[in-house]
C-alpha cells in the first residue's frame, strides 16, 4: 500500500475505508538470520536498510514494549550535521543527506522540515570556536554560515540582544539542519522493514543471550528463545542491561534527559534556536506549541522522569535567551533514558562475543543520527565491514586512546 | 531530590555535583602488571545497573565534602549516604 495525494483523494471520497495497518503482528519463529534487540529508531532503520539495500530480510526486530516506546518518540526532534571531529562529522552529514532524501525512499511523510539550525555564540572565544566548526563542516560537505548581531536580527528580533552577561555576538547557521516527526520516523521504517518481510516482535523482551563457546547463537525472549545468525542490539538507554546478559561492561552511563512543551501559540520561532551561554534550545511544533529543553539532570537513572532543579535551570535559560517566553505556560514535561558514553560519541561495531553487534552511545543526539545509524550497522551487519563513516565509532576506542571528544570534556559522562 | 548529608541533614539535589560510579574509589594498583587493563576498566567502564547503584556526589555549593549516595535508579529512592571519607578508609585507601 503505498501514499500519494491521488491515494488521499480516493479514501477520502470512499469512506477511508482502505486504510490498513502499517505492518503485521507476527508471531516469532524458531529462527532468523539476524535478531536486532530494540524497536527504536535506530532498530527499525537497521531492518529497514538490510532489507533495501543489502537484501536481508529473514530478519526479526525484538522490542520489549511497544514500537517506539523509548527515545524515539521522546524527543525534541532536532536533526542536524553540525559537528567538528572527522570521527563524527562525514557520518552525521550522511545522515543529513539520507533524512534529504528519506520520505520518497520510504514512502511515507515524516514531516521532514529544513527550517535551519542556529547555534548563538555569545563572546569572541565562542565565535572563534564556532568559525572552526563551520570551516570542519565545510570540509566535510555540509553547510555552515557565520552570522553576526545583525544577521540573527533579521532572523529573531526578539532575543535578547543586549543581554547584559550574555549579549548575542552572532551565530552559527546550518540552513540544512531542522526538525523531523519522530513518531512517523519509527513507523515509516517499520513499515518499509514489514513490506520486505522483516517480523517485528512487539511485546517481546530479551531476558538473556544464547552463548556457546564464545559465540552468540540467538536470544531468550519473554515469547520463547529466538535462534539467529547473528544478534544486533540497539537498546539505546538500556544497552548496559541488554548486554550484561552477555557478559560485558560497557564504557556507559544511563541519563536522564528531559524535555518541555508549552502551550499552543501563533506561528513565532520558524527554526531551532540554541543558547550558546546556558543549555538552552528552542523550536516550534507544527501544531504551535514551544518544544525545548537543555541539559541532563546529571545524576544515572533509568526512571524516564527528571527533576525540578533541571526544569527551573532549562526555564532560565530561555529567559535569558528570550524574555517573551515567560508569557507561554508549560503544557508538558517528560523524560527519556539515555546512553551516555565516556567520550560523548556513539559506538557501532561487533563485540567480543563472536556474531553479537553494538549500537550504542547515543547520548542525547541520535535522533538526527537515525538514518546514518541504520545505514552503516546494517552495512557492518551485512558486508561484515565497517562503514567508512562510522569506522571510528568503535567499542574498544577508550583503550587505544581514539576517543572522539567533541567537548574535550574527558571520560565523564554527565557533562557530555 | 533530598540527600540526606551525614553531617548537614537533608540538602538540595542541585547544590550537588554528581561525579559518577562509587567504584572509581578503587583506583587499581599502578604497580601490577595488568595495570594497564586495570586503569582502562577503572576510568572507562561502569557497571550502570538499573537498581542499586553507589555514586559519588560533590558537595559544591555546600560545604564541599564528597559523599557516596546509595541510590535506586529505577525510582529515585535514596538508601543510604556516607561521607566518601569513610567509605575510602574502610577500602583501604
Ligand atoms: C528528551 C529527549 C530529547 C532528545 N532530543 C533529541 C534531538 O533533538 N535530536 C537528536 O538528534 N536526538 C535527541 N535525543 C536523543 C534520541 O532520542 C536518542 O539518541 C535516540 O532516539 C536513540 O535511538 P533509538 O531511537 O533507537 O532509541 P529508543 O527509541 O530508545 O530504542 C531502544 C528500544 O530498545 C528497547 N529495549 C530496551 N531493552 C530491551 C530488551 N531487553 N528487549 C527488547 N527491547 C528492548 C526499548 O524498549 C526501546 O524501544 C533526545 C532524547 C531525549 C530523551
Amino acid at each position: 500500500m503505498s501514499f500519494s495525494a491521488f491515494r488521499i483523494l480516493a479514501e477520502a471520497l470512499t469512506g477511508h475505508g482502505g486504510w490498513k495497518p502499517m505492518w503485521r503482528e507476527p508471531e516469532p519463529q524458531a529462527r532468523y538470520d539476524i535478531v536486532i534487540i530494540g524497536g527504536g529508531g535506530h532498530g527499525l532503520a537497521t531492518a529497514y536498510y538490510l532489507a533495501k539495500e543489502h537484501g536481508l530480510t529473514n530478519i526479526a526486530v525484538v522490542e520489549k514494549g511497544w514500537l517506539g516506546s523509548g527515545n524515539i518518540g521522546r524527543n525534541t526532534t532536532i536533526i542536524r550535521s553540525n559537528y567538528m571531529l572527522p570521527g563524527n562529522e562525514p557520518f552525521y552529514e550522511l545522515s543529513m543527506r539520507l533524512w534529504e532524501g528519506l520520505e520518497q525512499d520510504f514512502n511515507y511523510n515524516a514531516m521532514v522540515s529544513q527550517r535551519g539550525v542556529l547555534n548563538l555564540c555569545h563572546s569572541d572565544a565562542q565565535r572563534d570556536a564556532y568559525v572552526r566548526r563551520g570551516n570542519a563542516m565545510i570540509m566535510a560537505g555540509a553547510d555552515a554560515e557565520l552570522l553576526d548581531t545583525d544577521g540573527v536580527r533579521a532572523m529573531y528580533p526578539f532575543l535578547d540582544f543586549a543581554n547584559a552577561r550574555f549579549p548575542v555576538k552572532g551565530g552559527l547557521l546550518q540552513r540544512r539542519g531542522g526538525t523531523a516527526r519522530h513518531d512517523a520516523v519509527a513507523w515509516g521504517y517499520a513499515r518499509g522493514a514489514d513490506m520486505r518481510g522483516v517480523d517485528i516482535l512487539q511485546n517481546c523482551e530479551v531476558t538473556g543471550f544464547l552463548i556457546e563457546d564464545g559465540q552468540c547463537n540467538g536470544v531468550e525472549t519473554t515469547r520463547g528463545t529466538i535462534r539467529a545468525g547473528k544478534v544486533a542490539s540497539c537498546a539505546a538507554g538500556s544497552s548496559s542491561r541488554v548486554l550484561e546478559k552477555a557478559g560485558l561492561r560497557l564504557p556507559i552511563e544511563s541519563h536522564v534527559l528531559q524535555a518541555f512543551v508549552s502551550e499552543g501559540l501563533k506561528p513565532v520561532i520558524d527554526g531551532v534556536i540554541t543558547f550558546g551561554a546556558g543549555h538552552f534550545y528552542i523550536s516550534q511544533s507544527d501544531k504551535g506549541g514551544l518544544v525545548f529543553g537543555g541539559d541532563i539532570d546529571g545524576y544515572n537513572s533509568y526512571a524516564q522522569r527528571g527533576n525540578l532543579p533541571v526544569i527551573e535551570d532549562v526555564c532560565e535559560g530561555g529567559m535569558a535567551l528570550m524574555p517573551a517566553i515567560g508569557r507561554a505556560r508549560l503544557l508538558r514535561a517528560w523524560g527519556g533514558v539515555m546512553d551516555m558514553s565516556m567520550d560523548g560519541s556513539p559506538i557501532i561495531d561487533r563485540t567480543p562475543v563472536n556474531n553479537l553487534f553494538i549500537n550504542a552511545g547515543w547520548c542525547y543526539g541520535g535522533f538526527k543520527a537515525t538514518p546514518a545509524s541504520g545505514w552503516c550497522y546494517a552495512h557492518l551487519l551485512a558486508t561484515g565491514k565497517p562503514h567508512p563513516v562510522a569506522a571510528q565509532m568503535r567499542l574498544d576506542r577508550f583503550e587505544r586512546g581514539l576517543a572522539i571528544d567533541e567537548k574535550g570534556a574527558g571520560p565523564q559522562p554527565n557533562l557530555h | 531530590m533530598l540527600i540526606p548529608h551525614p553531617l548537614l541533614g537533608p540538602r538540595d539535589a542541585a547544590e550537588f555535583t554528581v561525579m559518577g560510579d562509587a567504584s572509581l574509589i578503587d583506583r587499581p594498583d599502578p604497580q601490577s602488571d595488568d595495570a594497564a587493563r586495570a586503569f582502562h576498566d577503572h576510568v572507562y567502564l561502569r557497571d550502570n545497573p538499573a537498581g542499586v547503584h553507589r555514586e559519588l556526589w560533590f558537595h559544591e555549593h555546600g560545604d564541599r565534602s564528597w559523599l557516596v549516595v546509595t541510590r535506586n535508579t529505577l525510582t529515585h529512592e535514596i538508601l543510604e549516604v556516607r561521607l566518601a571519607r569513610d567509605v575510602a578508609l574502610e577500602h583501604g585507601r
